[in-house]
């Protein structure tokens, strides 16, 4: 049974249509990654599955439950946490502060609380007490996926962590994610990172203009079919470098 | 004249003013709304609290015990149901809801209560003062100030030191994230506003027992509250208690002087502030 | 690459609004004859509805037009009124000129004032307005010439001597009192005229494209070298200098003022943002609207006092929440028609049917 399953999403904001029919698939425990380019839908298919965008109810199924038309609280409250685009810490929160609003929706006892939060993130622990806006851009994602965390989710939702912050940093980011998979979560990531996508998760969903247009085992893709799934097959469409 | 007395009456005064403020400096600070029927539900509340109080014979501040759960179901329902519609970038929508609200406060008190000045009876009380060597103060003054710090107090430990005063806080600076945090804005906001109105409460106390007051008295509550509140500087509750104090004196010498110049010279100390400190004498927030 | 197409052409102009012009002006003919046709009470009935639409005009170019939402207006009606009684009662000028007067000292209040109030983000601004008018209002109860707390009348003679007044004596074999209500009621409609027609033009012209875009959005309206702060501050001067006209018109035909009167929130605030919410905020028809609706409501529930002011105010509430933008907006949607259309259409060109709104639109 897959944890998380989209039916036919469709999602538009206004007049102007983001996604078209969307299909995939979530299994528990496996780490997914959608890649795309920007505009492809990726992030709008995040916030539909996290209740920011309302959709029709049996459009989204978590555990068989049709969730597509709960809000953002409700889809919390059920096991499913998101790291937002852009960190989107609470500045007038400090650090510490920022972890424990985590919890606020969802209070399940669990792997993760303060101290294994800390523990996955030390740099956050010397910094508890500053104001979230004090921190660098990586420490912030730090507290933005260590918030999400708090909550304990079964399925945690990642859109695009590794945007705007030095390779180097992102590579620190993404050795937190094997100890966050040992505890069992599902973890759906928004990458434009291609390379550090497919290191990360098993299966690969490529969007291209709303649409899924490749899916498969990361190990299977080739990087020219994921080239096509990306950019199109237009021949006369310049090349790109992947990694 | 004894300036000494002056100035003690003038920062006590400061203490009902800042509880008329505290409100709405908390609204404020969560929701960015500026509730222009605040004063009106101060009278409401007094008036609320002087049914208590005459027909069921209650002592005043059990009769403010009983109306502080009411006016905090009125300030939920006011806010659910009615005041989160109006919430959104264009500020015009909650100012002439809030404004229409206040229309129908008034009128609605004048229907029931009539247009006569009344006053909330709080016995011995009224009439009873502290010496403090070369002045003295009244029993209700001091009361009134030390609710108003003690209201401060609890409304910071709130604000800064619980699960909700950061769901306050969260909610305050981005509503959408908030909700990914399982925050239902709608509720924080209800809460809030709930809130404002038990602070509103206990200062329809201190202004029924202390001072006449009749159905239109609600419109310079507001302002008073108003000013203390940008006085201080938005989002920092102690600067609202120092705003009030400060008009509190500024009406006080003023009265000191002529007393016809009392709520003038209050107006004239705001204005110099305004002239001189634009963002308050103790900002906070960034707006 | 070029194609030839037929050129673009601006136009602001529709078919609804031409045939209003001629409807417009049939009824201004028709109100010009009033005082020859029907009762002084009447008259002074449309003096009335005439003086709140210049309020309400007033009000929704501050707050439907240049986002400045003020509790506080009545300042500028109670200080025109000062100013008129302070310059026949205590200059012995004639009411006619002090009319203009009063709105230039309307004007020169409005400069202190939009000095402090200007410093005060959004909703606040709307409350310092208020204090303002406090202010003005408790100085000016101070001032025993003009009587202090509890007000003065004008002298009778200043209205009977008035200019003009001995002219329609002659021409019209009218009585005194009968002339200088014909006179004030004339004043009032010239000046709903000049009112709605300044709007119309400023709306229509580059200032009110820059006005307009403020409204939108502050930010990229000061980025496209909008100055925001300037046309904010001259449409708040502009609308003072009007205001204060208005109040100086009121309180002639009044004849007598009073601080609390003149300055009353209620009177010149509360009904002019009733009239402005329930016709139609943003649109010069909507005040038009919302005053006609007013006057009616007036007229049958004024017997019941308070009830008639709570009414208003959840009629006000309910406009607001379910129709935004007024009886006017609902109408203005549903059919189409603009009577006083400032929106600029797109005419001709390659394009054969009208751009909507994208993604934000």
């Amino acid at each position: 049974m897959a944890l998380l399953e989209t039916r036919g999403l469709t999602a538009s904001y206004g007049d102007f249509q983001a996604l078209f029919g969307v299909d995939i698939t979530v299994g528990a425990g496996e780490t997914i990654a959608i890649i795309g380019a920007n505009g492809a839908g990726k992030t709008t298919l995040m916030r539909s599955i996290a209740g920011v965008l309302s959709n029709q109810a049996a459009s989204i199924l978590y555990r068989d439950e049709p969730i597509g038309a709960l809000q953002a609280p409700d889809i919390v409250a059920r096991g499913i946490a998101m790291v937002p685009e852009g960190r989107k810490l609470f500045p007038s929160l400090t650090v510490e502060e920022n972890l424990l609003v985590g919890r606020y929706g969802r209070r399940t006892d669990g792997p993760w609380h303060l101290d294994s939060v800390y523990g996955l993130f030390p740099v956050l622990k010397e910094r508890r007490n500053t104001p979230s806006t004090a921190l660098s851009g990586g420490q912030q994602q730090m507290v933005a996926i260590g918030r999400a965390l708090m909550s304990n989710p079964e399925l945690l939702l990642c859109d695009e962590i590794s945007l705007g912050l030095a390779p180097v940093i992102v590579r620190d980011i993404y050795a937190a994610f094997p100890r966050i998979r040992e505890t069992g979560a599902s973890i759906v990531i928004v990458e434009q990172d291609i390379a550090q996508a497919l290191k990360v998760a098993d299966r690969v969903y490529c969007m291209m203009e709303g649409r899924v247009t490749l899916s498969g085992r990361s190990a299977d893709l080739t990087r020219d079919a994921i080239h096509t799934a990306y950019f199109g097959a237009d021949p006369g469409a310049e090349h790109h470098e992947l990694a | 004249m004894n300036w000494l007395d002056t100035i003690l009456q003038g920062v006590l005064l400061g203490g009902l003013y800042a509880l008329f403020a505290a409100g709405l400096s908390l609204v404020f600070g969560i929701m960015r709304l500026v509730n222009l029927a605040h004063g009106d539900l101060i009278v409401l509340a007094a008036f609320l609290i002087l049914v208590l109080v005459t027909a069921l014979g209650l002592n005043p501040f059990l009769a403010a015990l009983v109306a502080a759960p009411l006016m905090f179901a009125i300030g939920w329902g006011l806010q659910y149901f009615l005041l989160n519609r109006t919430l959104g970038k264009d500020i015009l929508p909650p100012l002439l809801v809030t404004f229409g609200l206040s229309i129908v406060i008034q009128n609605g008190l004048l229907e029931g209560f009539s247009a006569d000045s009344r006053r909330v009876v709080a016995g011995s009380l009224e009439s009873a003062s502290v010496n403090l060597g070369p002045v003295t103060a009244g029993v209700m003054p001091l009361m009134t100030f030390f609710s108003a710090v003690a209201v401060i107090v609890g409304l910071n430990q709130m604000i800064y030191r619980t699960s909700v005063g950061r769901a306050f806080r969260a909610t305050s600076d981005d509503p959408v994230t908030a909700g990914l945090m399982g925050i239902r804005p709608q509720r924080i906001f209800a809460l809030a506003t709930g809130l404002a109105m038990v602070v509103v409460t206990i200062a329809a106390l201190y202004l029924g027992t202390r001072a006449n007051f009749d159905p239109t008295s609600g419109p310079s509550r507001l302002i008073y509250a108003f000013e203390a509140v940008i006085i201080g500087g938005l989002g920092s509750l102690w600067g609202t208690l120092a705003g009030g104090i400060i008009l509190g004196l500024a009406q006080t010498v003023g009265a000191a002087i002529n007393p016809e110049w009392q709520i003038l010279s209050g107006h004239l100390a705001f204005l110099a502030v305004l002239l001189f400190k634009p963002r308050g004498l103790f900002p906070r927030a960034v707006d | 690459m070029t194609l030839a197409n037929p050129p673009f052409t601006v136009e602001t102009r529709t078919r609804a609004s031409q045939l209003f012009a001629i409807a417009a002006i049939l009824v201004l003919v028709i109100a010009f004859a009033a005082p020859f046709i029907v009762s002084r009470s009447i008259i002074q009935d449309l003096f009335f509805i005439l003086t709140m639409l210049v309020l309400a005009q007033n009000w929704n170019l501050l707050a439907g037009y240049a986002g400045l939402i003020s509790v506080g207006q009545q300042v500028f009606v109670g200080f025109g009124g000062y100013a008129l009684f302070g310059c026949v009662s205590l200059l012995g000028i004639d009411p006619l000129p002090a009319i203009l007067i009063a709105g230039l000292f309307s004007v020169a209040l409005a400069i202190p004032t939009a000095f402090f109030t200007f410093r005060l983000y959004g909703p606040y601004f709307a409350i310092g307005t208020w204090v303002v008018a406090e202010v003005v209002r408790l100085l000016l109860a101070q001032w025993k010439a003009l009587g202090g707390g509890t007000g003065t009348s004008l002298p009778r003679e200043a209205t009977r001597d008035m200019m003009g007044v001995d002219l329609m004596r002659d021409l019209f074999g009218m009585k005194a009192a009968q002339a200088s209500d014909a006179l004030t009621y004339w004043l009032a409609l010239i000046l709903v005229i000049a009112t709605i027609g300044f709007i119309y033009r400023l709306l229509r012209s580059k200032q009110g494209l820059g006005l307009a875009a403020v409204r939108d959005n502050e930010q990229a309206a000061r980025a496209v070298g909008v100055d925001a702060r300037r046309m904010k501050a001259m449409v708040y001067l502009t609308t003072a200098f009007i205001t204060g006209v208005a109040g100086a018109l009121i309180y002639l035909q009044k004849a007598r003022i009073s601080p609390d009167a003149a300055f009353s929130v209620v009177d010149w605030t509360a009904y002019v943002i009733f009239i402005v919410v329930i016709g139609g905020i943003g649109t010069i028809e909507g005040p038009i609207l919302g005053v006609i609706l007013f006057f009616l409501l007036q007229t049958i529930l004024a017997d019941y006092g308070s009830w008639y002011l709570l009414m208003l105010g959840l009629i006000g509430i309910v406009v607001m929440l379910f129709a935004p933008r007024g009886l006017w907006g609902l109408f203005s949607d549903r059919t189409g028609i603009q009577l006083f259309p400032v929106r600029r259409r797109l005419k001709g060109g390659p394009l054969g049917h009208s751009i909507k709104g994208g993604p934000h639109g």
